[in-house]
C-alpha cells in the first residue's frame, strides 16, 4: 500500500518499474515464439523436401507465392526472435555497461541488416530473377 | 576503497549438475547456435538470388562433410528450441510447475527433439537421393 502512494502518478501509469523497462521484450520474445512454431515446422519440412535441388529447382519452388510469403514471415520471425535472445546474453554476460550497449547496438543492426538481405533475396526470386 | 572481487551470480560452479538445470543452459546454447545458422541461411538465399555460380558453392559448403555436420548439429537444435520453446510456453500459461511434471516434460523434449533430429536428418539424406 505505501508503495502506490509514494509513487508518482507518472510512474505509476508509465509501470515500468525499477529496471526502467516494462514487460515488452518478454512479450515481443514470447509472440515470435510462437509465431516461430508453425513457421519452424514448415520451414523444417521445406528444407527437407529441397534436399539436393538444384537452382532451377529451388527458384521454381519460392517462385510460388506461398513458399515466398512464408519465407519472409520466417525470415522476419527469425530475426526479430534472435536479437531478442542474443539481446539477453549480451546483458547478461556483457562485462561493463559501454560493452553491453554496443553489444546490443551491433546484434540490433545485424539482425535488420540480415534480415532485409534475405527478404530482398527472397523477392528477387519471386519476381524472376 | 575497491570493491571486493566477488563472484557473480548466478555461480553456476557450486550447483550440482541436474536435467533441469543443464536443459535450461542448453536452451540458451542452442539458441545461439541457431542465431549463427541464420546467417547461413541468409547466404544459402542470397547466393540463390545471385546466380547459378553463387548457389553452387553454397550447395556444395552444405554438401561437405563440415556443412553436413553443421546441419546435423542444427537440425537437433532446432528441434530441441522448439520443443523446449514449447515446454516454456507452457511454464508462462502457468502449466507445468510442480517437479515431477518438471522432470516429466523434460525427458519428453530430450527424447522427442533427439528422434525428430533423426527422422529429419534421414528424411533429408532420403529426399536427396
Amino acid at each position: 500500500m505505501s508503495d502506490m502512494r509514494l509513487r508518482s502518478p507518472l510512474g505509476r501509469a508509465l509501470g515500468l518499474g525499477s529496471a526502467k523497462e516494462g514487460v515488452g521484450h518478454w512479450w515481443a520474445q514470447r509472440v515470435s515464439a510462437i509465431a516461430l512454431v508453425p513457421l519452424g515446422v514448415w520451414f523444417a519440412a521445406s528444407l527437407i523436401s529441397l534436399a539436393g535441388a538444384d537452382r532451377a529447382q529451388f527458384v521454381i519452388w519460392l517462385r510460388e507465392p506461398l513458399p515466398a510469403i512464408l519465407m519472409i514471415l520466417t525470415l522476419g520471425a527469425v530475426f526479430y526472435h534472435g536479437a531478442l535472445g542474443v539481446q539477453v546474453v549480451v546483458e547478461d554476460y556483457a562485462p561493463s555497461e559501454s560493452t553491453k550497449l554496443a553489444g546490443i547496438v551491433v546484434t540490433k543492426l545485424l539482425a535488420l541488416a540480415l534480415a532485409i538481405a534475405g527478404i530482398f533475396a527472397v523477392l528477387k526470386i519471386a519476381f524472376g530473377a | 576503497m575497491t570493491p571486493a572481487q566477488r563472484p557473480l551470480s548466478p555461480h553456476l560452479q557450486i550447483y550440482r549438475w541436474q536435467l533441469t538445470s543443464v536443459m535450461s543452459i542448453l536452451h540458451r546454447a542452442t539458441g545461439i547456435a541457431l542465431t549463427v545458422g541464420s546467417v547461413f541461411l541468409v547466404w544459402w538465399l542470397v547466393a540463390a538470388a545471385s546466380g547459378g555460380r553463387a548457389f553452387a558453392q553454397a550447395q556444395w559448403f552444405f554438401g561437405s562433410w563440415l556443412g553436413l555436420l553443421m546441419l546435423l548439429g542444427w537440425c537437433f537444435c532446432f528441434f530441441y528450441h522448439l520443443c523446449n520453446g514449447i515446454r516454456h510456453l507452457a511454464w508462462d500459461a502457468g502449466y507445468g510447475f510442480e517437479l515431477t511434471t518438471t522432470y516429466r516434460s523434460g525427458y519428453v523434449v530430450v527424447a522427442a527433439s533427439t528422434v525428430l533430429t533423426m527422422v529429419a536428418f534421414v528424411a533429408g539424406v532420403l529426399v536427396r537421393g
